[in-house]
Order: C-alpha cells, then sequence, then structure tokens
C-alpha cells in the first residue's frame, strides 16, 4: 500500500456550534488511483470526441468556407458543386430543415404526451388479470425508438405516403390561400408534410419515455391531496402532474427536436430534393441539411465533398446547441429524482 | 336514449362497497366508474362520429386517403363524445372522459404506426425469403436478374463484424464512463453527464461524416472499421446512460460492506458491484447494440457499400444490412426492391431478438434484484430492500410483460363524483 493520493473531506456545517469536525484522510493503494485515472479518462473522451468533431470538420470543410464565405454559405439555396463556375450554400436545406422540425413536433408533440398520459395515469397494470397492458405498452414505445430508420422510411414510402395524399390534396383544395399549401402541379406525394410526419411517427417513442419518466416523478402526496379534495383523473392531470412536469416536458420536447434536426435516411428516402426556396409543403421536393449530405455523398468530387462536411458543421452546431439545452433540462430533472 | 339515462341513477357505485367496510381490515373501495351502459355510450358515439365523417368528408367534400379520414374521425369523436357526456353527467365527468379519450387515442396512435410497420414488413418480406438469401451475395445480380436472385450474405458478414468491432471499442469506455458517473464522480462528472445526454442526440449521420473527415480522408480507404468507429461514437451515450441506471440500483450496503473488509474501490466495483449488475449490464450493451445495428446513415460515407463478399474488415469496402435495404428499394428493379423487402425483414427480426432477450434479461434482474434474490455469482441483498431507492420510473421501463417492479399508487380514482370547487 502505497500512499500516493490524500483527499481531505470536511463537513461543511463545522465551527460555531457543535464539536470540532474530525478531518477524514483517504489513503489510495496505487491500483486504485490507476483505477480512478483510467475511469476519468474514458469519462473525458466523450469531450474529446465531441471538440474533435467540430474541430476535423472545420478542417475538412475549409475549402468550402473559403470559396463560399461563412455568410455566403449560410445563405446561398443553391447547389452547383461542379462546373466552371460552383456556387453551393445550405440555405435552403437550412429552412427546410426548420420546417421539416417544425412539421414533426406538430405531429409528435401531442401523441406522444396522451401517450405518456395514457402509460402513467390510464393503463390498467393488468387487464382480466393476465395481460399486462402497462409493461407491455412501455416496451413497445421503446421498440419504436430502435427500430432502425431505414425502416422507417421504407414503411413512410410506400405506406404512409399514399395514405396521406388524400389529405394533402384536401388541404390544397381548402387551404390553398394560405402560404405553402398551394400545390401547381397535382402531385402530392415526396412532399415536406409527409417527411416531416413520418419523422414526428420517428421522434414519438423518445418524447414519449422521457415524458412518461418525467410524469411518475409528480409527487404521491400532491396527488393524494388532489383527490382527497375531490379531483377527478382531469384535474389531477392539469393541476398536479402538469404544473410540476413543465420543466421536464420542454427537455423531453427539445431532445426530439434534436432527433428530428438530424433525421437523414427517412428524409431522404420520401422527398427529392429541389433547392431554392422551400416554399411548398405539400408538393414534391424540398430540403434539409442531413438528407442534402446522405443525398449527395460521393458526387462532386473534392469542393462537393468540403462543401457537405460544412453543411454538417453547420448541422453540428445547431443540434449541439439544442441538445445540449434540452441535456441540461433533463438532466435537472433527473437530480431532483434521485 | 333511455338506456343510457337509467345509467347513473340505476345503481350508485359506492353501495356495495360500503356494506363491506364494516369487517376490521378495510380493502380499499373500489369505484366501477365505467359502467356497461358507458361501453355503450362510447361504441354509440364513435360509430355515430364515423358516419358523420364519412358522409360530409367522403361524400360532400371529396376527401380521401385513410390518414385523414382517421385524423377527422378522431376529432369528430371526441366533440361528440364531449358533448354527449356533458349532457348525461354534467362538466366535470365531460372533461374527465374527454381527457381519457384522448389519452387513450394518443396512445393507439402510439402503437398503430408499429403495427402496421411490423404487417408490412412481415407482408412484403416474407414471401419474398427464401434460402438462397442467406448463402448468395449480389455479385453478378443485373436488371434482367429474376426476382429471387441474389442474396445478402455479404451484408449480414460485414454488419456483424463492424457492429462486433464497434461494441469491442465502445462498450469499455462506455461502462468506465458509467462507472466514474455512479462511483467514483468529480468536478467534471455533471458536466459529463450533460454531454453523454447531449452526445446520445447527436445525428447519427454526423458520426458518419465525423469519421469519413477525420479517418477516411486520412488512410484514402472505406471499410468497415471506419463504419465501426462511427457506430461506437452512436453506442457510447445509449450504453453509458443505461450502465448507469443500472449501477445506481445496485444497493449501496453492499458497497459499505465490500469497503468495510477493507477492499480498495477497484476490487468492490470488480468484485461486487459489477457481478450484481451483471444481468442489467447486458441489458444495457444489448439495447446499445440493437441500436446501432441498425444505424444507415453514418455507413453511407464510411463502408460506401459493396456487391460482393469482402470479409476483411480493415480493407475496402464492406457491404451492411442497413445500407442494402437504403440503396436496393428505391431502384426500379423489382429484384433489387425484393432484395430490399427481404433485407429489411432479416433486420428488423435481429433488431427485435436482440431488443425482447435484453428486456427479458433485464426485467428478470430487475425483479431478483428488488427482492434481494440473486443468482449470480454476485453478492445479494437478504431481507427488507428499501424500495423508494429504486425509482419508480425506471422500475416500468426495464420490465418487459409484467409490470410486478411497478410500485402502485395505492388509492383510487372517483370521478363520479362531482369537483367541489
Amino acid at each position: 500500500m502505497t500512499i500516493t493520493e490524500t483527499e481531505e473531506h470536511q463537513p461543511a456545517e463545522g465551527g460555531a456550534a457543535g464539536p470540532t469536525p474530525i478531518k477524514i484522510t483517504v489513503r489510495r493503494s496505487r491500483t486504485d488511483v490507476v483505477y480512478r485515472r483510467i475511469a476519468w479518462t474514458a469519462a473525458a473522451s466523450t469531450f474529446i470526441i465531441l471538440v474533435l468533431i467540430g474541430v476535423f470538420l472545420y478542417i475538412r470543410a475549409r475549402p468550402a468556407f473559403e470559396y463560399m464565405g461563412y455568410w455566403g454559405f449560410l445563405k446561398t439555396q443553391v447547389w452547383n458543386v461542379s462546373g466552371v463556375h460552383p456556387s453551393f450554400g445550405v440555405g435552403s436545406a437550412l429552412l427546410g430543415t426548420i420546417i421539416l422540425a417544425i412539421i414533426s413536433l406538430i405531429v409528435a408533440v401531442p401523441v406522444s404526451i396522451a401517450c405518456a398520459l395514457f402509460i402513467n395515469e390510464y393503463a390498467p397494470r393488468k387487464i382480466l388479470g393476465f395481460f399486462p397492458a402497462k409493461g407491455l405498452l412501455t416496451s413497445m414505445v421503446d421498440l419504436m425508438a430502435a427500430i432502425p430508420s431505414v425502416i422507417y422510411g421504407l414503411w413512410g414510402f410506400f405506406v404512409l405516403q399514399n395514405s396521406m395524399k388524400g389529405l394533402s390534396r384536401w388541404l390544397s383544395d381548402y387551404f390553398g390561400f394560405i402560404p405553402g399549401f398551394k400545390v401547381n402541379t397535382p402531385v402530392y406525394t415526396s412532399s415536406l408534410l409527409i417527411a416531416g410526419t413520418l419523422v414526428g411517427i420517428m421522434i414519438m417513442p423518445i418524447i414519449t419515455a422521457l415524458c412518461r419518466e418525467v410524469f411518475s416523478l409528480t409527487p404521491l402526496g400532491e396527488r393524494e391531496g388532489a383527490v382527497a379534495l375531490g379531483a377527478s383523473r382531469a384535474r389531477v392531470i392539469r393541476d398536479v402532474v402538469f404544473p410540476f412536469s413543465k420543466g421536464g416536458m420542454i427537455g423531453a420536447i427539445m431532445l426530439g427536436l434534436g432527433r428530428a434536426l438530424g433525421e437523414a435516411i427517412a428524409v431522404s428516402i420520401i422527398i427529392s430534393l429541389t433547392f431554392g426556396p422551400p416554399n411548398h409543403l405539400l408538393q414534391p421536393g424540398g430540403n434539409s441539411i442531413p438528407a442534402l449530405i446522405a443525398d449527395r455523398f460521393g458526387s462532386g468530387g473534392k469542393l462537393g465533398a468540403a462543401g457537405l462536411l460544412a453543411a454538417g458543421l453547420v448541422l453540428f452546431f445547431i443540434t449541439l446547441i439544442v441538445n445540449l439545452i434540452a441535456a441540461n433540462i433533463v438532466r435537472r430533472q433527473e437530480k431532483k429524482r434521485a | 336514449m333511455s338506456v343510457l339515462d337509467e345509467a347513473p341513477t340505476s345503481q350508485s357505485p359506492l353501495e356495495p362497497d360500503q356494506t363491506k367496510d364494516t369487517s376490521p381490515q378495510r380493502k380499499p373501495i373500489k369505484v366501477r366508474d365505467f359502467k356497461p351502459s358507458d361501453v355503450l355510450l362510447l361504441a354509440v358515439t364513435a360509430i355515430a362520429a364515423y358516419s358523420i365523417v364519412w358522409i360530409i368528408f367522403d361524400q360532400l367534400t371529396l376527401f380521401s386517403g385513410e390518414f385523414g379520414f382517421v385524423v377527422t374521425w378522431i376529432v369528430v369523436f371526441l366533440a361528440m363524445y364531449w358533448f354527449v357526456n356533458l349532457q348525461i353527467y354534467g362538466r366535470h365527468m365531460a372533461v374527465d372522459r374527454l381527457l381519457g379519450g384522448i389519452v387513450t387515442i394518443g396512445a393507439l396512435c402510439m402503437i398503430l404506426p408499429l403495427v402496421l410497420l411490423i404487417v408490412y414488413i412481415f407482408s412484403k418480406g416474407l414471401p419474398l425469403l427464401s434460402l438462397n438469401r442467406f448463402t448468395q451475395t449480389q455479385a453478378g445480380v443485373g436488371p434482367l436478374s429474376p426476382i429471387s436472385a441474389g442474396g445478402f450474405l455479404h451484408a449480414i458478414v460485414g454488419t456483424l463484424e463492424q457492429v462486433a468491432l464497434a461494441a469491442l471499442m465502445g462498450i469499455p469506455i462506455a461502462v468506465l464512463t458509467a462507472i466514474f458517473l455512479n462511483e467514483i464522480g468529480g468536478r467534471i462528472s455533471s458536466s459529463v453527464r450533460i454531454v453523454v445526454t447531449a452526445m446520445s442526440g447527436t445525428p447519427a449521420i454526423l458520426a458518419g461524416v465525423f469519421i469519413y473527415s477525420i479517418w477516411v480522408l486520412t488512410v484514402h480507404d472505406y471499410s468497415g472499421f471506419a463504419a465501426s468507429l462511427a457506430l461506437a461514437i452512436l453506442l457510447l451515450p445509449t450504453v453509458t446512460r443505461g450502465t448507469e441506471e443500472v449501477l445506481r440500483i445496485v444497493h449501496n450496503d453492499l458497497r459499505e460492506a465490500s469497503a468495510a473488509l477493507g477492499a480498495p474501490d477497484w476490487r468492490t466495483v470488480w468484485s461486487v458491484v459489477l457481478p450484481t449488475a451483471r444481468s442489467g449490464l447486458v441489458t444495457s450493451i444489448l439495447l446499445g447494440v440493437a441500436v446501432s445495428i441498425g444505424e444507415t446513415a453514418p455507413l453511407i460515407m464510411t463502408v460506401f457499400g459493396a456487391q460482393v463478399m469482402n470479409t476483411n474488415p480493415f480493407h475496402n469496402p464492406q457491404a451492411a444490412l442497413p445500407l442494402v435495404v437504403y440503396q436496393e428499394i428505391k431502384l426500379p428493379q423489382k429484384s433489387a426492391v425484393a432484395l430490399g423487402y427481404t433485407a429489411s425483414l432479416v433486420l428488423f427480426i435481429l433488431v427485435f431478438t436482440i431488443f425482447v432477450l435484453a428486456r427479458i434479461l433485464g426485467s428478470t434482474w430487475l425483479q431478483n434484484t428488488l427482492r434481494g434474490r440473486g443468482k449470480g455469482k454476485g453478492a445479494r441483498l437478504d431481507g427488507d430492500v428499501e424500495e423508494e431507492l429504486f425509482s419508480v420510473a425506471l422500475a416500468p421501463a426495464m420490465s418487459f410483460g409484467s409490470g410486478e417492479a411497478d410500485v402502485d399508487l395505492g388509492y383510487h380514482y372517483r370521478p363520479d363524483q362531482e369537483d367541489p370547487t
């Protein structure tokens, strides 16, 4: 036993009142110190990976930024990487990504919160004495989160798309006066609306799982108090569950938003990539940064590759900001639980 | 409506139970707040809403498509259900019933895509599945080939190699990080937690783009190893979070007992904490693997895909199962689409099997740990276990099927009674 590291713990409240605190000295063996260093390094590696992603994407994307300029790259709405005068940027892809994320949240948030409430407040533990409704439902939601996005894309392309054509037509017929709902040629497939709905279905399980966790943290005493005062289930949810879980719900929705912003495969299967201002929600065409990267990868030579990496860098910063805010909220919620 | 009007007055729901309460052991009053007449009311409202939607939207405004029909049906049904309950039971009951309806429909909307997706994948993939899919590669399959030509043996080999390598690299780091967070802690632990949570939401395609810029562009070679690097990045946060949850459940008494016997920290973790958490550990690892098997986006720029067998994961492009689906289903040839369908079926079965396996292992472990009956070699607890230590939230998440580990709320709602406010 070699003493290689000492740590001193001193109780904080020592001093004025009470006996003098005992000074505790921890002596660690050499193997213990090595074990702690290794674990520390592993934990720090998550930081390192995150920083490396930013740094290397920037280094490899520099040619694109140098050619187009930072602002020009963000603004330009075309993607001509080959040819005599290349001009490219994420202007339309950035707008498309945001529109897709908004549509997907409109689809996902009500369903997810309702489903989380159902699992937490309504679902019977067992139906008819043997059928485990609650456990099965929870497992199904988690299974949905594990299904590969390419399978969602396949299903969305062949099934969801067909069943949504009618809705698109109806929307354009009766709400065509709203900008973006007008359809010039009567083709209703491969649209931002369909892709957004599919992404919404894909982020539903993550929002549901997190919301369910948050709802279950509502203190039992407050619930019982409300019930004792004669509150119905609806009142308990409105006056006890929601006020307690407001922060956690926002965190869950933001984590879902992060996923929606970064979904590549399903979106690139559904939409046919077009450039220019994304002002049509219901007709073919649209754009998003991850779908652009997945679709255009391997074409356009060196400058094209640098351009895609630059687009990746933009996506990285957007999702990082959203995810960090969300993670902060979620972790604060988890601390409440511990 | 006479049948429905009778319902609330025919029998007070509290009476039969109150007579039983005279016995010394009082049982909780169970209020039957959903009587047979309410079931009838629900069914009648649903049918009426269906008819109205069918007449107005299908016939009058030429609205078509299942998706829109279902959405409008739901909206009309909820409005009618609220109104009918308002007429019969009053405002509070109507709001309560409405919320119950919304929430139940929300759960159905959640499950519906999953069911439809599974049915679709099986109905399309199963008829096209044959033995040669598992024994052949795509080599020599052209546009004129028959629908049953070709297989994805090369993709299965590629996926298994890539995921195995990714697990080999990612899991040790993930488990060590979780051990650091739960067993050691320190100044950086809270920020590590936040970064890990944020990383779990990092788009999969960014992992691919990152490995492309740091590895593929440096060595000028697509390879299975590059893909496994990207998958390891994606696997890391999932496994870390899962393992941390599992380690938190290991009872503190075990650590204290080990420390009291003079064991250094690493011995406590190696011989007490990890063996106790073994099955839970396997669960979180399997869940991470299940997710990383299906990742498609990072594969595009790391393995690139191949038509022929390449068993060496360190050199030259390889195929992968998700990539086969992605690349084949949008091709015009029928044989290519058929290959995509069967590959997606196999991929789904693979993910599903791992997922269910993880769940069963996890729930058995959780229940054993809760009751202090560890089956493994690890340390076990006897007697009373502080149940509140195990978060209410985690129990249903880990359990598969029987939700026994759940904590009962211990009271019953009585929505029949009017709100005092």
